[in-house]
């Protein structure tokens, strides 16, 4: 069972080609895109704007709140639209992701609202969300201590690889997803999931291909806000 | 000895190293972490002698204390009115901080009435961000007729210009009345064409605020559109 | 902005973006093939607004009343991104309005040709699932979905049937049996003028809205909303500048 080739022939240390968008949406307070392959995240940030109901406010600092979910159409079998179990996990593994470096102190009694949306799915969404959604923040003029970067890793069959598209994800002789989340600055991991099985030096060796892929990731991020920003520097 | 790690005007995101060592000073939306100065927020950096600041480029107003703004009045109750400048939190403008003598059983709505537009100054923002505006001083008043637009409130002091050069030229070539706010609200009177030209103006600057000739382009919009 | 000085605008022809009353925003565009998961996909955008709707099919028993036809599923969500104005849950009672508005646009103008959706009479049929996703809500929604679902239509290749269950992925090259587009115009009432495609502010102040579903010479559907009436001049004269728009709009689908 050894797996000797990518489907879309991509070497095993290789990530999809990687786009970013920062200010798509222009009725938001901060909005970008991601896209890894053919998977696309949309994200919009409003806020810090008063939260109601009154007793969810927190008089010592903001609060932040993340709603992740898909289009109907985004996915071969049409979802149904509106919130489901695993929508409501990923909200939440996202949202803890995000508070680790937004802060919010400045902020008591508000709340800072980020909403990802998955147009278009082909495996690793949430972490496509993830790179969207820091860079709306970001774009929303959000205090942060950092940005974070994103990417799945795993092992497909006997070989530990970067990225895993949906085909490798169902791939028959079985296979291992691990979405990472990395503090680029800091190299802490704040995002770790696991499905499949896999050895602990694998593990060790995903972890590796992760945080070189984030450094990428994290240049183009980087390159997407300030393009957004760009006009300012002319002078 | 410090190292800078960042050029003078250049935009950098949050998290961004702006320079190492204890001989540097942050300001503005700059922080300091352990011996390393950081940015908190998208931003254009400012580097002054050994003070680095960075001056967020977006984000809500950010109220401060003697801020000139613009409000909108919202609810009343009890103690006077609620208003909305903007931020991300409600203000109050108390019965006792207006110019007029108010009664404590007045109907409210005979000084300021729902979306009545007042020029107000913040006089004190409580750690729980309750925040107290006035209307008593010089040039705080209610606005009336005339429109308001919103610009990002880093760009406030672009729209006004040094001196007020920029917003003063607005006004005497459009023959608008016009009024900015510290939270980006600007407020503009005139006839339909000119107010319309003075929004032209004011979009082009907020779109185009560190360019290079900023005041000639904008006055030759302005010659170009007041001729139309 | 001010709410009296947009009415105060209006009163003198005028509009707060410069434009004339019966004038659209620029531009009027379509963007097709937004989800590779879609059947058919499309973003419209008109001036700031745009909305996303993207068509799935599915395999359905038909109505025992037209077991010989196929039918249309017409969803819409109004995203808490694209305003904030909406919020999350279930939908309410503006994004239900929309998709029935869109869906008898649709149905009424017999633009889908639902016979030619039954696979085998009283036992199986296509199921065309319309899912609309406004993404930035900068007014006049209604004309932008409208536009955006029918240029997703015309984008649709089936999938590939194979032994009565679809195989998602493996599109084949027929297209949906579309015999018409149909193109939906809304016009508005503020104070005694009639606009066409109000921004976010004008529909703060508007006093009625007739959405109108027009093909050809045929007026398919009508919707009106808010609360002042209208009188039948003035629903004559919104039927016609329906139809004048109804050429400008068209161009944006080819």
């Amino acid at each position: 069972m050894t797996y000797t080739k990518r489907p879309d022939g991509r070497k095993f240390d290789e990530p999809r080609k990687m786009e970013a968008k920062v200010g798509i949406i222009k009725r938001a307070d901060g909005s970008a895109m991601f896209k890894m392959g053919d998977t696309i995240a949309i994200a919009a940030v409003y806020g810090p704007r008063e939260l109601h109901p009154r007793f969810l406010q927190n008089p010592e600092r903001g609060t932040l709140r993340c709603v992740y979910d898909m289009l109907s159409f985004s996915v071969p079998d049409r979802k149904r639209p509106g919130p489901s179990r695993r929508g409501t996990e990923i909200s939440m593994v996202t949202e803890n992701s995000l508070l680790s470096v937004v802060n919010l102190d400045q902020f008591p009694n508000a709340v800072v609202d980020v909403f990802i949306n998955i147009t278009q799915a082909n495996a690793g969404t949430r972490c496509a969300g993830i790179n969207a959604a820091v860079m709306a923040l970001a774009d929303a003029g959000i205090p942060m201590r950092d940005l974070v970067s994103a990417i799945s890793v795993g092992k497909v069959g006997d070989k530990v690889v970067c990225d895993l598209d949906k085909d490798e994800e169902d791939y028959e002789e079985g296979s291992t997803d691990i979405p990472v989340a990395i503090v680029p600055r800091t190299g802490e991991v704040i995002l770790l999931q696991l499905d499949g099985s896999i050895k602990k030096e694998e593990l060790k060796e995903a972890l590796k291909m992760a945080k070189k892929t984030c450094d990428d990731i994290y240049k183009i991020q980087k390159k997407a806000l300030k393009k957004a920003y760009q006009e300012f520097q002319n002078e | 000895m410090g190292e800078i790690k960042v050029k003078d005007k250049e935009i950098v995101v949050p998290g961004q190293e702006l320079a190492t060592g204890m001989d540097f000073l942050p300001g503005g939306a700059a922080f300091r972490e352990g011996e390393k100065i950081i940015a908190s927020q998208l931003g254009l950096i400012s580097v002054r002698g050994k003070v680095i600041r960075l001056i967020p480029l977006t984000g809500k107003y950010v109220p401060k204390v003697g801020d000139i703004i613009i409000g909108r009045i919202i609810d009343m109750n009890f103690n006077g009115w609620v208003v909305d400048i903007g931020c991300s939190y409600d203000a109050v403008l108390s019965i006792r901080s207006v110019q007029e003598y108010v009664e404590r059983d007045d109907d409210l709505t005979k000084y300021y009435s729902f979306n009545d537009i007042v020029v107000t100054k913040i006089t004190k923002i409580t750690r729980s961000k309750l925040i107290d505006l006035t209307t008593k001083g010089p040039g705080l008043m209610k606005l009336v007729g005339g429109n308001i637009i919103e610009v990002t409130p880093s760009k406030v002091p672009r729209v006004i210009g040094k001196q007020g050069s920029m917003i003063d030229m607005i006004k005497k070539m459009t023959n608008c009345r016009i009024t900015v706010g510290q939270n980006g609200r600007v407020w503009i009177q005139g006839d339909i064409k000119n107010t319309l030209i003075a929004t032209k103006a004011i979009r082009k600057i907020e779109r185009e605020s560190h360019t290079p000739g900023l005041t000639d382009k904008i006055k030759e919009l302005l010659e170009k559109e007041t001729k139309k | 902005m001010s709410e009296n000085y947009i009415l105060d605008l209006i009163k003198q022809d005028s509009r707060i973006d410069g434009r004339k009353l019966k004038e659209f925003r620029k531009p009027v565009k379509i963007e097709t093939g937004i989800s590779k998961n879609a059947e058919g996909s499309a973003k419209a955008t008109i001036g700031e607004t745009e909305v996303i709707a993207g068509i799935k099919l599915s395999l359905g028993e038909p109505y025992p009343d037209n077991p010989d036809e196929g039918t249309i599923m017409v969803t819409s969500e109004l995203l808490p991104m694209a305003s904030e104005e909406f919020e999350s849950g279930p939908p309410g009672k503006q994004a239900i309005e929309l998709a029935r508005i869109i869906d008898r646009g649709i149905r009424e103008s017999k633009a889908l040709d639902f016979k030619k959706l039954c696979i085998k009479k009283g036992e199986l049929i296509w199921l065309v699932f319309i899912d609309i996703y406004p993404i930035n809500d900068a007014g006049n929604l209604i004309d932008a979905s409208a536009l955006a679902t029918v240029a997703a239509l015309k984008e649709v290749k089936f999938p590939k049937l194979e032994k009565n269950k679809i195989k998602y992925g493996e599109l084949t090259k027929d297209k949906l049996p579309l015999t018409k587009i149909p193109i939906t115009c809304t016009l508005v009432k503020i104070g005694d003028k009639i606009l066409v495609d109000p921004n976010s502010e004008e529909e703060q102040v508007i006093d009625a809205r007739l959405s109108v579903a027009v093909c050809g010479n045929k007026i398919n559907a009508m919707q009106k909303g808010g609360i002042e009436g209208l009188s039948f001049k003035e629903i004559d004269e919104m039927m016609d500048i329906a139809f004048e728009k109804e050429k400008e709009l068209r161009k944006a689908i080819q």
